[in-house]
């Protein structure tokens, strides 16, 4: 449906005229997605673009120093014995540990994205949301992952939850901005395209499932609405916005019928780390054992890759 | 002859009845209905193709509206229609003798008759229950599947049962929400006209029955082959006319209903009479959030 | 609205590399005989045919081609089989036999999906995930009725016929078998069945089944030709009850040879069925609808929804859309695991088809299609959408049974449904919109005998199909499905 009424990029749009969602009908087209058969080079392809897009991600309360530097270790050094193997998007890290990572990752082209406003919950002001965001963008931050406040929107303070998005982006600068629906706190899907809407009208870079820290977490269906959420939004405005599904694509098949649904629903402009992320912490070490098997032809044991 | 002073009987005109009107035959032609010692009865209209026409014309234009009459309502008009013959019993009564019934067999008819319409009046919001279903299908969908009228009928009613047999092909048509079109008994055809009567006083919208009289040499053929009729019910065929019939119903691929060796009195009392003129429509929908 | 610039693009970039299903576990013979009696048998004249594949153009092998000899032969056995076995035996143990159909064709089922694909063209996801475990589940669902008939016909006493000439078509090749034979046998009825010229290899691999699963011989009859020993089997004067699927011009012939007879039958014929789209709909779920109604199994679907009218405030969207999505659907090999649109059945076929995009054209409605690749050899055509259409061009009014969709655009739900039902046919209709209680009417005021709401070209064992008006007469599947099979005693 067209939204029409907005004229400005910074305007609330109307969320009364997102299209419906059909629940059932988002689940059969996912089907379709997993039926795809991704073989030979295709798969090699596939599983190289799909590390190229992974955040690398630690966002725990037990986070240290030293498991951000093991954790920026392994972005740049996936698995030696694979020659030519991309390295990840970037880090994902709390913005106390993004100076950590900072250092760590230096001379590497790797991004270093923090989550803010209060992540996981988002349940402060914002001022502190705006401070928590300055200050990882101060700390070296080049992309910020906020998390919308879903309180608010469950209660239906749309407006509330969308000043909120655009003073944060306005807090990023020039600082990539991705907005955290946390689906699994919305409900239905309806309410996910709705507040994909919303979080694009809004100035978000990146659109994010999850933060991880609920379940469920990344589904292809939430994928697959915010991906349409994103192509009426580029139809409608010609601006590209990213996508960032998060949490439980732990599998390279799994992360394989993602692309499959970003090529077939976004086409092949989306298919690049800078407009396609993989939230995740043990994908890549799946993805590496996929990737060792198409070059030796043998199944691969976890020993043989590293946990960090 | 009338003695002096005696008074003039009014003879009845006998038209048909189309639309909820009763217009004499566009053909302007008649037939000579006689009793039993060769006694003109009456002038019966000699239908035409034309009138059948017509009536096709008033039953498509009443179908949908007849179709979504709730099933309550179309069961009250049903028992209205019995409550009418009850109070004009002594009239079909009188024109059963006239065509040669006893008094004996002409009040059992009509008491059938009677009791005919109330059955099916009972009927009309009862056999969708019976007959329709929920399917419990293995995806995510809501699937059921309902009767549906199957739209306009047309019937060749049989011609020894007059009456009875005329009310058990149309009560159950009509209960179910078609419209009808009914070729009366041809040798027997008072009884159809003066029904159309006592139709148009039971709050039967007008096209949802018609009747016409006439022969059925002249008219089966119409009947069969017309275009917007949906299904056509013949009764007590002989071979070659039942073998017209499905011959000339296949043009539009009619339902097709034969009812031969129908005993009207006692095997025509059971809700797949009704059955017998619906289309079974299944609806899915999704089931999710 | 979406301009030019900010079209999405499809092409190019990362593909899928082929991915053909394995042929080595696949069983068929060099040539097949008639299955009459329960063994197969050569045909009374010796002639055989090459059926052939549509994706190749290659023989797969010889085929027996049935005359009225063969016909009278095997409804001999059913008719025997009948008096002497199936018409006899306890209900339970009837259902015991179908249940074991059913199980063999589970465990052969990727057999029976690689053969049909290679045989009728369709995409071997298609043959996979809808043909074979419907089938299978036809032949499960119908054999628990066979000791239930009495629940099923309240007040009345179901009887079997005797013996069922079947006719199929070659869209569903297998499915279709199952459609045809499980309501039958499970009443206790016998059965002679002629596929349809085209796709005769499943059938004749679920004779096969039928022989394992021990049947008694006779009981299923399977007799292979051309149209002629489809009219055999319509016309044979020991047959009771003649079911047919296939075009609405046959299922008139059919109706007219059966004429005078006292044969009851059944009659699943064409459709021409509109898909509305109302612009609250769940759009990107309708767009998918389009899509499943109309390419689904290249088109040769009865139910197919070959019509779109779509509302006018989002035809612009949803034609936008529909147009990218057609982008993305694979056109090819029909065992590559990622095809989505296989090859047309035949070569006649395709030709018809070819004929109506002429036809669309000459009419002045302005074609699209696909810009996908298509291999040279063999039977195809690419997913095609005409518009700038009306009620008047003869790609609305009529059946195509190929990838071909018209579409129309419209103001109002009166106007919807006016258009909708504008056509001889009834057999189904789709609507899209999110308002429950629009819903309820639009599926109310169609004029067909299976309605989608927010769905399309879904298939149930449980769940009756079968058409109003021109598309047919009589229900197959669900309760419904047994009335066919049955005669109603007091």
């Amino acid at each position: 449906m067209a939204l029409n009424a907005v004229k400005t990029s910074l305007q609330l749009p109307d969320l009364s005229r997102v299209p419906a969602v059909d629940e059932v009908g988002v689940n059969e087209r996912v089907a379709r997605f997993q039926t795809r058969s991704i073989k030979t080079a295709s798969k090699v392809e596939a599983l190289k673009l799909i590390l190229s897009m992974i955040d690398l991600t630690t966002l725990e309360g037990q986070d240290t120093p030293g498991k951000v530097r093991q954790m920026c270790q392994k972005a740049i050094h996936l698995h030696d014995a694979l020659p030519d193997l991309p390295h990840v998007a970037a880090v994902c890290v709390y913005p106390t540990m993004v100076h950590v990572a900072k250092d760590a990752l230096k001379g590497h082209n790797i991004n270093i994205a923090s989550v803010a406003t209060a992540f996981p919950s988002g349940m402060s002001t914002l001022s502190v949301k705006l401070d928590d965001t300055r200050m990882a963008v101060d700390a070296g931050a080049t992309e910020i992952d906020m998390v919308i406040s879903r309180g608010k929107f469950l209660s239906g303070d749309y407006r509330y939850v969308f000043d909120e998005i655009v003073a944060v982006k306005e807090a990023c600068g020039d600082v990539h901005l991705k907005v955290i629906l946390e689906t699994g706190e919305l409900g239905t899907l309806d309410r996910v395209r709705r507040a994909s809407v919303l979080a694009m009208y809004a100035g978000a870079d990146f659109i994010k499932t999850s933060t991880g820290k609920i379940q469920p977490a990344a589904t292809m269906q939430v994928t697959l609405v915010m991906l349409q959420a994103i192509s009426d939004f580029y139809r409608e405005t010609g601006k590209m916005v990213g996508m960032k599904p998060a949490g439980g694509i732990s599998t390279a098949k799994l992360a394989v019928h993602y692309l499959v649904m970003l090529r077939e629903t976004l086409g092949n402009a989306w298919m690049t780390p800078e407009w396609f992320r993989f939230g995740a912490s043990t994908l890549a070490n799946d993805v590496l054992m996929q990737l060792m098997k198409q070059s030796t032809g043998v199944y691969q044991s976890a020993d043989y890759f590293s946990k960090d | 002859m009338a003695k002096q002073n005696e008074r003039i009987a009014v003879a009845k005109t006998y038209k048909i009845y189309i639309g909820g009107k009763f217009p004499r035959t566009e053909s302007g032609r008649y037939f000579t209905l006689e009793d039993g010692e060769g006694n003109v009865i009456a002038n019966m209209c000699r239908g035409s193709r034309k009138d059948f026409r017509n009536a096709v014309v008033a039953a498509r234009n009443a179908q949908s509206g007849w179709a979504k009459t709730s099933a309550y309502l179309r069961g009250q008009i049903l028992y209205r229609i019995a409550e009418m013959l009850e109070g004009r019993r002594e009239q079909f009564v009188a024109e059963l003798k006239l065509q040669g019934s006893t008094k004996r067999a002409a009040e059992k008819e009509v008491d059938q008759s009677i009791d005919r319409l109330i059955y099916f009046a009972g009927w009309a919001d009862k056999y969708q229950q019976v007959f329709s279903s929920v399917n419990p299908v293995a995806s995510s969908h809501f699937n059921f599947s309902v009767l549906e009228p199957t739209g306009v009928v047309a019937m060749l009613t049989p011609d020894e049962s007059s009456l009875l047999g005329m009310i058990s092909n149309l009560a159950p048509a009509i209960a179910g929400g078609n419209t009808c079109i009914a070729l009366a008994s041809e040798s027997m055809p008072l009884c159809a006209i003066s029904f159309a009567e006592v139709l148009h006083a039971s709050d039967v919208p007008g096209g949802v029955v018609n009747i016409l009289t006439g022969l059925r040499s002249e008219l089966t053929s119409q009947f069969a082959s017309h275009m917007d009729v949906n299904a056509v019910i013949y009764c007590d065929a002989s071979e070659a006319v039942a073998k017209t019939v499905q011959e000339l119903a296949a043009d539009n691929i009619k339902h097709v209903i034969g009812r031969d060796r129908v005993d009207w009195n006692s095997d025509a009392e059971n809700p797949y009479m009704i059955r017998d003129t619906q289309e079974v429509k299944t609806t899915w929908h999704p089931i999710g959030t | 609205m979406a301009t030019p610039e900010n079209k999405l693009a499809f092409d190019g970039g990362w593909e899928y590399d082929p991915a053909p299903e394995s042929t080595d576990h696949v069983n068929i013979k060099k040539r097949y005989g008639l299955f009459i009696n329960g063994e197969f048998v050569a045909p009374e004249k010796g002639k055989y045919f090459d059926t052939v594949n549509p994706a190749t153009e290659e023989k797969i092998c010889r085929v027996a081609e049935g005359t009225e000899a063969d016909i009278d032969k095997a409804v001999k056995a059913a008719r025997e089989a009948y008096q002497t076995s199936w018409g006899r035996m306890k209900p339970a143990e009837r259902g015991k036999y179908i249940y074991r159909i059913a199980r063999i064709m589970q465990e052969r089922a990727r057999e029976f999906s690689v053969i049909e694909s290679l045989d009728g063209g369709k995409p071997i996801r298609e043959s996979r995930d809808v043909d074979i475990p419907l089938a299978a589940a036809h032949f499960f669902y119908y054999a628990g009725w066979a000791d239930k008939l009495e629940y099923a016909f309240p007040g009345r006493k179901a009887k079997s016929l005797g013996v069922a000439g079947q006719v199929i078509p070659w869209n569903f090749p297998l499915l279709m078998a199952a459609w045809k034979i499980a309501p039958a046998i499970a009443c206790g009825n016998t059965v002679v069945l002629k596929p349809a010229e085209t796709t005769p290899l499943t059938a004749l691999k679920l004779a096969e089944v039928i022989a394992d699963a021990g049947l008694p011989p006779g009981v299923v009859n399977i007799v292979t030709g051309a149209g002629a020993a489809g009219a055999a089997v319509v016309q044979h004067p020991d047959v009771d009850k003649v079911a047919f699927t296939g075009s609405t011009n046959v299922g008139r012939s059919i109706q007219k040879a059966l004429a005078g007879t006292n044969k009851k039958y059944t009659l699943e014929l064409g459709g021409k069925a509109a898909n509305i789209i109302f612009a609250d709909a769940a759009i990107d779920q309708a767009v998918e609808g389009i899509v499943n109604g109309i390419f689904f199994n290249q088109g040769h679907v009865c139910c197919a929804g070959s019509r779109l009218l779509v509302q006018e405030s989002v035809a612009d969207e949803v034609i936008a859309k529909l147009k990218d999505r057609m982008e993305t659907l694979i056109v090819g090999d029909p065992l590559d695991k990622n095809t989505d649109i296989g090859a047309i059945n035949s070569l006649m076929q395709l030709e018809k088809v070819q004929s109506y995009l002429k036809i669309g054209k000459a009419e002045g409605a302005e074609m699209h299609q696909s810009s996908c690749r298509v291999p040279k050899k063999g039977y195809w055509c690419r997913p095609t959408i005409f518009t700038g259409v009306s009620q008047s061009n003869r790609v609305v009014q009529e059946e195509i049974f190929g990838p071909v969709l018209a579409i129309q655009t419209f103001r109002r739900e009166d106007e919807a449904i006016i258009k909708a039902n504008n056509t001889p046919y009834g057999l189904s209709g789709g609507v899209w919109t999110d308002k429950g209680s629009k819903i309820f009417k639009m599926t109310q005021d169609m004029r067909a005998g299976v309605v989608w709401a927010n769905t399309f070209n879904k298939f149930d064992p449980t769940s009756p199909f079968g058409g109003y008006k021109e598309s047919g007469v009589g229900r197959e599947g669900g309760l419904h499905g047994l009335d066919a099979y049955v005669k109603l005693g007091a």
